[in-house]
């Protein structure tokens, strides 16, 4: 299990030791789970009820599947804690929280004050996600809709 | 044209803030380059043989004379007094210092423009038909698409980090200015048997060092669903598309591998869920955009005379214009391709008195096209004679639009890192050794384009003629091909034989043009005829 340095939830992070995919889907009965590049989100999906912790780990920043991951899962109505482990940089931050991510346990630990930067910056959003924030044509379009 | 509200302001604005921390960063030593080169990219910002070079992002090519005056500044200002237009649509600067690029952003945001996304392995700027808003063979205007689509793929949190770089075109015409089919996603504005306009999205074309043309995978996606769909067609390749081997990482491999229908089975798969969640906009949203691209208030009732008295002028009106949809109007196309000029450069005062052209005489709106040109998309037929005359004063009146002379040309080892050979004297020779506009003229329509590498930036697979330039034991040597199209007859081009030096590939240009010449019947192009006759007579005159 890898610490969560940074976590957005009401509630305290998880504590459990996260299976494997392969042990997972083998058919263990674990609360928290762990995917890799690699393994198939949506497999997760019909077990989502059962899960407190999905770790997704980022062996090297520069691969994205992890996000398309989270996505996944939030899409499908997952609530529990979605941790990014691994190779979780200060500027991919704000990308990672859009995609549902609520708790971080990162390699380098991240500096405080460059993520309160980072968060900072952007004012608004183009697209919805599974953030939830409304996208920029949502506002343009509030009176009308 | 469109423009900006608040919020499409704010978001260029905060990424100006945020891009001047991340410089900030690098330069006290905080963020490593191998973190920070990622960053740069995803602005545009490249580390090139001799000093960083910077894109500019010109959305779907489309731009304001005002606009145009701050590209010159920017040339003058940051660089050398020039900028090079891109087959992309946009326009790039090859001298620029690190610590500047933050104040250059803060003076591009003061126009609305940006270099957004113009690299990395993101979705780039969206291209689209130079003519758009203008042919009179065009269904509807593409822009408005293109700019829902650039909205939606700025700073997408999902598609940030692609297995590879991911471009789409969008086109509204039967006629392909676009190259659409040699795109990541190409898009063809259709109507259904209903009137109703939709998108017919092909999907894995691509050129490169595996070209392939995009199969079609949906005929129609209506404007409601244009968003899912992309995002569909994005997610599927996020995961799935290869990434152990960059040069296997693009979505045309995926959808090869996999084959189109297997894709796009994963695809519909992928967008029943997703147009479910909300994702797209209200078609409100297009219609909003869409009114930015009515068309400006034409004169009625104008004639379509044009006095041709200057010899030299008619043979420019005849070349460098195209029929517009309104009477008394014409399409210019200025040419960027003066005889033993390099390909696609302009200098800021000729950036300046185009920019003084479109507001005098053209609506005030320029188009950067993916041949390298500038396009006056509006002007009256009475006003061609003066424009044709200011043109030539600064160098700009060349008549060679879709000849020859009028080449693509990547910039090549003279700027680039990832070049083997260089792309501009074998331009500048070609050039000069065709410079004559009536030997030009004779030979017709014949699209020339050279790449300096594999990469395939000047889009050789794409030419009647293409040339190659490659690294043979430490020498450069440049392989020809024969028969490609990026047009509505798309095709892609051969390797013909062994390759040729620098002399040696104009010399095979001008031979392959011979046998052309010799072997037409009336009315043919240079690539109706390697069609019809085929590869041999070409491969016999060059390697007897």
């Amino acid at each position: 299990m890898a610490e969560a340095q940074i976590c957005y939830r009401a509630d305290a992070p998880v504590n459990a030791t996260a299976a494997s995919f392969a042990d997972f889907t083998a058919g263990s009965n674990a609360a928290a789970v762990r995917i890799e590049p690699g393994d198939d989100a949506r497999v997760l999906v019909p077990h989502l009820g059962q899960i407190q912790l999905i770790e997704v780990n980022f062996p090297s920043f520069g691969d994205g599947r992890g996000y398309s991951a989270a996505q996944i899962v939030r899409e499908a109505g997952y609530t529990g804690e979605l941790r990014a482990t691994g190779d979780v940089l200060a500027d991919q931050f704000v990308f990672l929280r859009r995609c549902g991510f609520d708790s971080f346990a990162p390699d380098k630990p991240l500096d405080p004050q460059e993520i309160e930067a980072a968060e900072g910056f952007f004012p608004h959003v183009y697209q919805t996600s599974s953030d939830g924030v409304a996208a920029i044509w949502a506002l343009r379009h509030k009176a009308v809709s | 044209m469109y423009q900006y509200d608040k919020y499409d302001q704010a978001m260029v604005d905060a990424r100006v803030a945020e891009f001047r921390d991340q410089v900030r960063r690098r330069l006290d030593g905080t963020l490593p380059e191998d973190e920070f080169r990622h960053l740069r990219l995803k602005n545009g910002l490249y580390l090139q043989l001799h000093a960083y070079m910077l894109r500019v992002a010109i959305p779907y090519g489309t731009l304001s004379g005002e606009q145009m005056h701050m590209l010159a500044h920017i040339a003058r200002r940051y660089d050398r007094g020039y900028g090079h237009f891109t087959t992309r649509q946009n326009i790039q600067y090859n001298w620029m210092k690190l610590e500047e690029t933050p104040d250059l952003l803060a003076d591009l945001a003061s126009v609305e423009m940006h270099a957004i996304q113009t690299s990395g392995n993101c979705i780039r700027n969206i291209s689209s038909d130079h003519f758009a808003g203008a042919a009179a063979d065009e269904i509807a205007d593409p822009r408005p698409w293109a700019e829902l689509l650039r909205q939606w793929s700025s700073f997408h949190p999902e598609f940030q980090l692609l297995p590879r770089k991911f471009k789409i075109a969008v086109i509204a015409s039967p006629t392909d200015r676009a190259a659409m089919r040699l795109h990541d996603i190409g898009i063809e504005l259709v109507r259904n048997a209903d009137g109703v306009l939709g998108a017919k999205f092909f999907v894995g074309g691509g050129m490169g060092r595996t070209p392939m043309i995009g199969p079609c995978i949906r005929d129609f996606v209506p404007a409601e669903e244009l968003i899912s769909y992309s995002e569909a067609i994005l997610r599927v390749y996020n995961r799935y598309g290869r990434r152990d081997n960059k040069y296997k990482a693009r979505i045309k491999i995926l959808v090869h591998e996999l084959g189109a229908e297997e894709y796009t089975r994963q695809v519909e798969e992928e967008f029943a869920q997703m147009k479910t969640l909300g994702l797209d906009p209200p078609v409100a949203e297009l219609e909003r955009i869409t009114a930015y691209f009515a068309d400006p208030a034409f004169e009625q009732g104008l004639s379509d005379e044009i006095d041709r008295a200057d010899p030299d002028f008619a043979v420019w009106v005849d070349q460098n214009t195209h029929p517009h949809k309104v009477p008394g109007y014409a399409v210019v196309t200025i040419s960027l391709k003066p005889a033993g000029g390099i390909p696609g450069d302009a200098s800021a005062d000729q950036m300046d008195l185009m920019a003084d052209l479109a507001a005098r005489f053209a609506f005030d709106e320029l188009r950067v096209t993916h041949t390298q040109n500038i396009v006056l998309a509006h002007v009256r037929k009475a006003d061609l004679y003066t424009i044709w005359q200011q043109l030539d004063g600064e160098g700009l009146a060349s008549a060679n639009l879709d000849l020859i002379g009028d080449m693509i040309a990547c910039p090549g080892l003279d700027y680039c890192s990832l070049a083997n050979a260089r792309s501009i004297p074998v331009a500048q020779k070609i050039s000069e050794r065709f410079a004559d506009t009536g030997r030009q003229r004779e030979l017709g329509e014949l699209k020339l384009k050279i790449s300096g590498c594999i990469n395939a930036c000047g889009h050789h697979h794409a030419g009647h003629i293409g040339i190659l330039g490659v690294d043979r034991k430490g020498v450069e040597n440049y392989q020809l091909l024969l028969g490609g199209s990026g047009a509505e007859d798309v095709s892609l081009a051969k390797i013909i034989g062994p390759g040729f030096d620098e002399d040696g590939i104009v010399d095979a240009v001008e031979t392959v043009t011979n046998v052309y010449l010799g072997a037409r019947t009336d009315g043919e192009r240079f690539l109706d005829t390697y069609r019809r006759i085929g590869v041999n007579p070409f491969k016999e005159a060059l390697y007897g």
